[in-house]
């Protein structure tokens, strides 16, 4: 059985920031991923980010896996798996991988998870209609694979997945509808929604899907209004012909891996689901067992990656002497911190203090 | 509305109407209603309805959806085969 310092699960952003801090600092990592790439959803990503320059602002989400690819592949110590699934992590760190049919085991002193998120669904009749899809299928479709997913599109979400989403879908010749929101806000930038109103997409806020129809596949939606509670307002509904629907209901973490390996749970909607306790490591209740990125809480891309610099550096500190270990960890910190400022920060640090616990291991 | 077209586990075809009628039978835990219907136990794992059914739960149980206990996590997270653990046991004699 191979015995590596570390094995981190995940290749998106969290996961290979980690894994470049803990090897690049002398530990011997293997990095496994579920994909056939590295890079998780950055590569999908064709717009620009925002934060600052050090996680790589005005930079396009698929070049900056590019980066990260780069900086990995300069280091001598990591071994990276593609095409392999973690399947289950054992009290003594061993973790069980499947690469095609290949059962393989290796022994690790420290775990990390960094299995990102997974989209939440939408229960409405018909909801199993063939072009009814998750945000995320269709961003795979467009930007990995060069695929239109349709003709027409109804966009179901106005966070920044869905308005960004939309956009791609009109650069790709696909005719947006609408997009519709349950809450009576828009929750992303509003930057991306005003692209979307001056092209002439309506956004309709208060409006949700009551149900689809279609002979063998989606071919019209029904949407209707909603009141306070959320309910369906009859007599409000409206008809839109359509091949596509496209969900973009919010993101849960995947930490299903967390809760088999031991880890002590909670559910915090702010953090869209069922997260671990962590302390200011991310370390878990179970020694040795680190979180980062949006399997402990949906965040984005730039603060997957400093939390994955910051587990990646802990554990190099923990292992090996790292000698300027507090000027960089407070570097790293000082960003996550300007990151998470201002009004969405303020919804996620409170959703982190929930979880956020001084030393469970003291 | 008809509940029998609201799909909300995919992997086993289990409607919002079969869930009802499930929970009105007495199978108001996510465990039992893993053990009776499959539900949570496809390929998927749970990764897509377990949300959709707690929430069921939670409304016909009038309690918050925090209480609630969500479905134990087993070994393995994704399906295999028992000759591809078999054929692995090389992993022991390696360093």
């Amino acid at each position: 059985m191979k015995h590596y310092d570390v094995v981190v699960v995940g290749a998106g952003p969290a996961g290979m920031a980690c894994a470049i801090n803990a090897t690049k600092h002398g530990l011997t990592v293997l990095l496994v991923e579920r994909d056939d790439f590295l890079g998780g959803q950055l590569i999908k990503q064709t717009h620009m980010f925002f934060g600052s320059e050090k996680q790589y602002a005005k930079t396009r989400g698929i070049d900056i896996a590019t980066i990260l690819k780069k900086e990995l592949l300069k280091q001598d110590h990591v071994d990276i798996m593609l095409d392999t699934s973690a399947l289950a992590i054992y009290d003594d760190k061993v973790i069980t991988l499947l690469n095609h049919h290949d059962y393989i085991k290796v022994k690790a002193n420290a775990i990390v998870v960094a299995t990102g998120a997974s989209e939440k669904v939408l229960a409405f009749p018909n909801n199993d209609l063939p072009g009814i899809y998750g945000a995320g299928a269709v961003q795979t479709l467009m930007n990995v694979h060069g695929v239109k997913p349709g003709k027409s599109v109804v966009m179901v979400g106005a966070g920044n997945i869905g308005l960004i989403v939309s956009y791609q879908l009109l650069q790709a010749g696909v005719d947006v509808k609408a997009v519709v929101e349950a809450s009576d806000s828009i929750g992303g930038y509003l930057v991306h929604a005003q692209k979307l109103r001056r092209l002439g997409v309506p956004i309709l806020t208060n409006h949700s899907v009551k149900e689809a129809h279609g002979a063998t596949a989606l071919e019209e939606l029904i949407i209707w209004k909603l009141d306070e509670n959320f309910s369906g307002i009859a007599g409000t509904e409206k008809r839109i012909e359509t091949d596509t629907c496209c969900l973009s209901v919010g993101l849960k973490p995947s930490s299903e891996m967390l809760r088999q390996a031991g880890a002590e749970m909670t559910y915090v909607r702010s953090l869209g689901g069922y997260v671990p306790y962590i302390n200011q490591n991310h370390e878990t209740t179970v020694n040795n067992l680190f979180v980062c990125g949006d399997v402990s809480g949906i965040e984005e891309a730039s603060s997957a990656m400093v939390e994955g610099f910051i587990v990646g550096l802990t554990l190099a500190n923990r292992f090996k002497n790292v000698p300027n270990f507090s000027v960089l960890m407070t570097d790293l910190k000082t960003q996550l911190k300007d990151l998470r400022a201002g009004e969405t920060g303020e919804h996620i640090m409170k959703g982190i203090k929930q979880i956020m616990r001084g030393d469970h291991h003291a | 509305m008809n509940e029998k077209d609201i799909i909300v586990c995919r992997c086993s075809d289990i409607s919002l109407y079969d869930l009802k009628k499930l929970m009105e039978q007495g199978y108001t835990s996510f465990v039992e209603l893993k053990q009776i219907a499959r539900i949570g136990m496809g390929p998927c794992q749970g990764r897509t309805c377990s949300l959709l059914v707690l929430k069921e739960l939670a409304k016909f149980l009038d309690v918050p959806f925090e209480t609630l206990t969500p479905p134990t996590v087993r070994p393995t997270m994704s399906a295999l085969k028992l000759k591809m653990i078999a054929k692995g046991k090389n992993n022991e004699e390696q360093r």
